[in-house]
């Protein structure tokens, strides 16, 4: 984590955020009575502008269509291996092969990288355990390992590579 | 059917939640409680939503949702706790 | 009407499966790092299917929208990965032992 530097306060910091906010409240309250509306604008305005301080830096996307795909990609991911990692659990531990494995990572952005692990941790069969302090290198838990450089190759290519093209480009 | 599909439902995640609760007693290291401790929140959860369908009500999402955000903050305070000193290497 | 409850039941039992597999793995297999891919991503993925079961459930036979289960589910998917990263982060540094096959163990 960087030392946040101290910037003057501003009175909207984050306007997508507070958007969001406003939409959660309401979501949450299922209504959309003016009384809500009131309450959810306060509380959209006030807690951006209260927390501002502790905000790093700002990340920008850049392909909104890509981060669809890459939705709709870790969902089918996700559904897909399921069943692989259920089908290991049902077997037992006999046949089970773990390992860790150190992921070198290439995305240097923060967000980009708390989005990998999280995806990682999503898709069964890999949880991202640790990251190392110079941001450089992720240690993977595998469940069962079968080869251990396609599964590198199949994180880059598969999940990597976009975040990248999303994030930095 | 939906309220055969909801009893079976609530059977299967009972039975999930006694699992949880053997790992919670057995340990063997407190890391596995707090595990055990996440994955009943998450369990939980659907049980409450479960009961709300028998209900015919939403009057219980409140909880659920509660119940989300208490387990998430507690297993990372816990393990926020474990870790006090610095990690590995 | 009769097939919407068909796949409202569906969702139900199916999500309880999933779960349900989740916690087996919790309980049976050797080691904390082991555990985890269980509840992390299997309980998480059964019971956002419940929870969407239920969604469907109060959208189509009650009135009004039910919103509150998306909320949730989209709150279980964010948070599982944390949570899951936040265990392996206190396992690792407890140094908690995994099991004698793992290969490239971070410490003995």
């Amino acid at each position: 984590m960087q030392t946040t530097k101290r910037h003057p306060k501003k009175l909207l910091p984050h306007p997508r955020f507070s958007i969001f906010l406003l939409v959660l409240w309401l979501l949450m309250n299922e209504s959309l009575a003016i009384a809500h509306i009131v309450l959810g604008l306060g509380l959209a305005w006030i807690i951006p502008f209260s927390s501002q301080q502790f905000w790093l830096e700002q990340s920008s996307v850049h392909h909104p269509t890509m981060v669809v795909r890459y939705a709709w990609r870790l969902a089918v991911d996700i559904a897909r291996s399921n069943v692989a990692v259920a089908i290991r659990i049902l077997r037992g531990a006999k046949g089970l092969q773990p390992a860790f494995i150190d992921y070198p990572l290439t995305v240097q952005h923060d967000f980009a990288i708390t989005i990998l692990a999280s995806t990682i941790s999503l898709t069964p069969g890999t949880v991202s355990a640790h990251i190392s302090k110079d941001k450089k290198h992720l240690l993977i838990h595998v469940l069962h390992l079968d080869n251990e450089e396609q599964l590198r190759h199949d994180i880059y290519t598969r999940y990597e590579q976009p975040l990248k093209e999303i994030f930095e480009c | 059917m939906l309220a055969h599909a909801v009893t079976i439902a609530l059977a299967l995640f009972s039975i999930a939640i006694l699992f949880t609760l053997y790992r919670l007693i057995v340990g063997p290291d407190v890391v596995d409680r707090i595990l055990a401790l996440d994955t009943m929140a998450v369990n939980l959860i659907a049980v409450i939503v479960l009961t709300g369908i028998r209900m015919g009500s939403n009057i219980l999402f409140e909880a659920a949702l509660l119940i989300a955000l208490m387990g998430f903050v507690s297993t990372v305070a816990l393990t926020r706790y474990l870790m006090r000193g610095d990690l590995i290497e | 009407m009769m097939i919407l409850e068909a796949v409202i039941s569906l969702f139900l039992v199916v999500g309880a499966l999933i779960a349900l597999i989740g916690t087996i793995g919790l309980a049976r297999l050797p080691d904390i790092y082991t555990r985890l891919h269980g509840p992390a991503k299997a309980s998480t993925l059964g019971v956002g299917a419940t929870l969407f079961g239920s969604f469907l459930y109060f959208t189509f036979f009650t009135e009004g929208v039910s919103m509150q289960e998306a909320l949730i589910t989209a709150f279980l998917f964010v948070t599982a990965p944390v949570s899951a990263n936040m265990i392996a982060k206190a396992a690792l540094h407890r140094r908690v032992k995994c099991s004698e096959n793992t290969q490239n163990k971070p410490f003995d």
